[in-house]
């Protein structure tokens, strides 16, 4: 009987030097995306599919009142709305953003990140718009940087709101940097030797210290964040405190490593709607 | 007399009309200042705070409702609403006791303006929330525990 | 000098529902800046008025307790649609800011 795929991977980080590409061979990334929400929902019926994009918060009543409460009028609004003022200032060349992102940058968040078999790499949504700053006489913004590049997709990734995420996996190269992300998903890092999966696969809706954990499924769609209704953190900016948490040197922000996680990451809440710029603690 | 026109010109080099009305003594300095409530707001413990308020053995009340959460997500932002059900209140003072300046606002109510008030606060440590409800002359008060832990790893 | 505050107000009944969103610091004066180590100096919002078409309908003394980007709601009976309500603070340093909005 075909052991439970979870169950296989989960067991294959308990060792050392384990050739994960074969514990890890599946028929596409949806199976997979199946695979992890099957898992969450046998683990918790009583939760909606649909509230995993709550993450944690899913999982307490007085948590998610909170979040409602904040939402409804959120502190942190003026800095969305310095995004908008990036967001509509030409750039040098005179052109705008939405002159060089597809569907002039509204609804296509999810849509990214995306194999870009031109560049040989997965780009992500913050990629493309360094692209076009870059095109459009302006230079990059550090993708870690929350003054620049955070506040404007603080406000750029709202105009994706509502939009189901997309990410699409097709051909061999966009598969192996998807393997190659899930293989740093399932993999042991840093003096905790913890993986992503420890926390937000085993342990998802159980709680270690004080901290709820929460599930994969659901996470990507809702970043920005904005911690204590006022430190912006972009997704990136949030897997870096992941692996610092779990004692482990990070990747850069916008490396090959941490642009392939976010790929892998990403297609795991395929067909859940996007919303940034949210309440987190 | 000279002191007082020097005092009026000292103050009209830069610090207002109300420094030249109280210097001209056409403004009390207690009054200039009596808008904000230093005293109570100065408060270090929760009886100091009353008494800057003039508030004094506030009666336990069940139509005081306190809407906060149990535990707090982040004490930087703490979601408060406080509903007076007491006919006639005039005034909400809300309390976070072990802050270390308890009082954290006084809202006076006029007009049609309801008993109530929604706001967020600041919370050192976990504490009671208590509201101090001004109503026909008298005070109630009721109280919610809310508490605060330092995360793990949630930030 | 602060970004303007946000006001929405809607009936709900005869009731007029008021939000504000006012953007200011609300620094206690206790804490440190990370940089220099130095202490941050107390900016907060003092007092807040409320009008409801010119007439005082709340009069607030706040702490600097209140979290950073002040929210107050409060509600007004007999309003009605259309009627104006305004607002008002002033914090510590005598600065001030002021916002007004039509009742939805």
């Amino acid at each position: 009987m075909k052991q439970h795929l979870i169950t296989k991977l989960l067991a294959g980080m308990a060792g050392l030097g384990i050739a994960l590409s074969t514990a890890t061979a599946t028929a596409s990334p949806e199976a997979d995306r199946q695979e992890f929400t099957k898992y969450y929902t046998g683990k918790y019926p009583n939760v909606k599919v649909e509230d995993f994009v709550y993450g944690a918060l899913a999982f307490d009543a007085d948590s998610k009142s909170q979040y409602d409460a904040i939402m409804e009028f959120p502190p942190y609004e003026s800095v969305v709305e310095q995004g908008r003022k990036m967001w509509e200032t030409p750039l040098k060349s005179g052109k705008k953003y939405s002159d060089c992102l597809p569907n002039g940058g509204k609804q296509i968040a999810g849509n990214y990140p995306m194999f870009d078999e031109a560049k040989d790499k997965v780009v992500t949504l913050l990629d493309a718009i360094n692209d076009c700053r870059i095109a459009n006489g302006e230079e990059a913004y550090k993708v870690n940087d929350m003054k620049t590049m955070g506040t404007l997709t603080a406000y750029m990734r709202t105009l994706s709101d509502g939009m189901l995420m997309n990410v699409k996996v097709e051909g061999p190269k966009a598969m192996a940097a998807y393997e190659s992300g899930k293989k740093a998903f399932f993999s042991r890092k840093g003096q905790l030797n913890f993986a992503c999966a420890t926390c937000h696969v085993q342990n998802a809706g159980v709680r270690l210290r004080s901290e709820l954990l929460s599930p994969a499924v659901g996470h990507a769609v809702h970043w920005p964040v904005f911690r204590g209704g006022d430190n912006l953190v972009t997704l990136q900016q949030r897997y870096d405190g992941c692996y610092k948490q779990v004692r482990a040197v990070p990747p850069a922000q916008g490396s090959t490593a941490m642009n392939n996680l976010e790929y892998f990451h990403s297609s795991l809440s395929n067909g859940l709607p996007m919303k940034a710029s949210v309440f987190r603690k | 007399m000279n002191a007082l026109r020097r005092n009026v010109l000292k103050g009209a080099t830069g610090a207002g009309t109300v420094a030249i009305a109280v210097a001209a003594g056409l403004l009390k300095p207690t009054q200039a200042l009596a808008d904000w409530n230093a005293a109570a707001f100065g408060a270090k413990n929760v009886g100091d705070a009353m008494k800057g308020l003039g508030v004094a053995a506030p009666a336990d009340s069940k139509d005081i409702a306190i809407k906060a959460p149990d535990i707090a997500e982040n004490g930087a932002v703490v979601p408060v609403e406080v509903t007076s059900n007491i006919a006639g209140t005039t005034r909400i003072d809300l309390i976070a006791e072990k802050n270390g300046t308890p009082l954290v606002g006084s809202y006076t109510l006029s007009g049609g303006a309801q008993g109530f008030v929604s706001t967020r606060i600041k919370m050192g440590q976990t504490s009671l929330v208590r509201a101090v409800v001004t109503a026909g002359g008298k005070t109630y008060t009721a109280a919610k525990e809310v508490k605060v832990t330092i995360g793990g790893c949630g930030g | 000098m602060a970004e303007p505050m946000r006001i929405r107000a809607t009936m709900a009944g005869d009731v007029a529902d008021v939000k504000v969103l006012m953007n200011h610091p609300m620094e206690t004066g206790q804490r440190k800046d990370a940089k220099t180590g130095q202490l941050v100096p107390a900016h907060f919002i003092q007092e807040v008025t409320a009008t409801l078409n010119g007439a005082t309908v709340l009069s607030a003394d706040l702490g600097s307790g209140i979290s950073k980007n002040p929210y107050l709601g409060f509600k007004v009976k007999g309003a009605k649609a259309g009627d104006k309500i305004a607002v008002n603070w002033k914090d510590n340093t005598g600065d001030k800011s002021t916002a007004e909005a039509a009742i939805g």
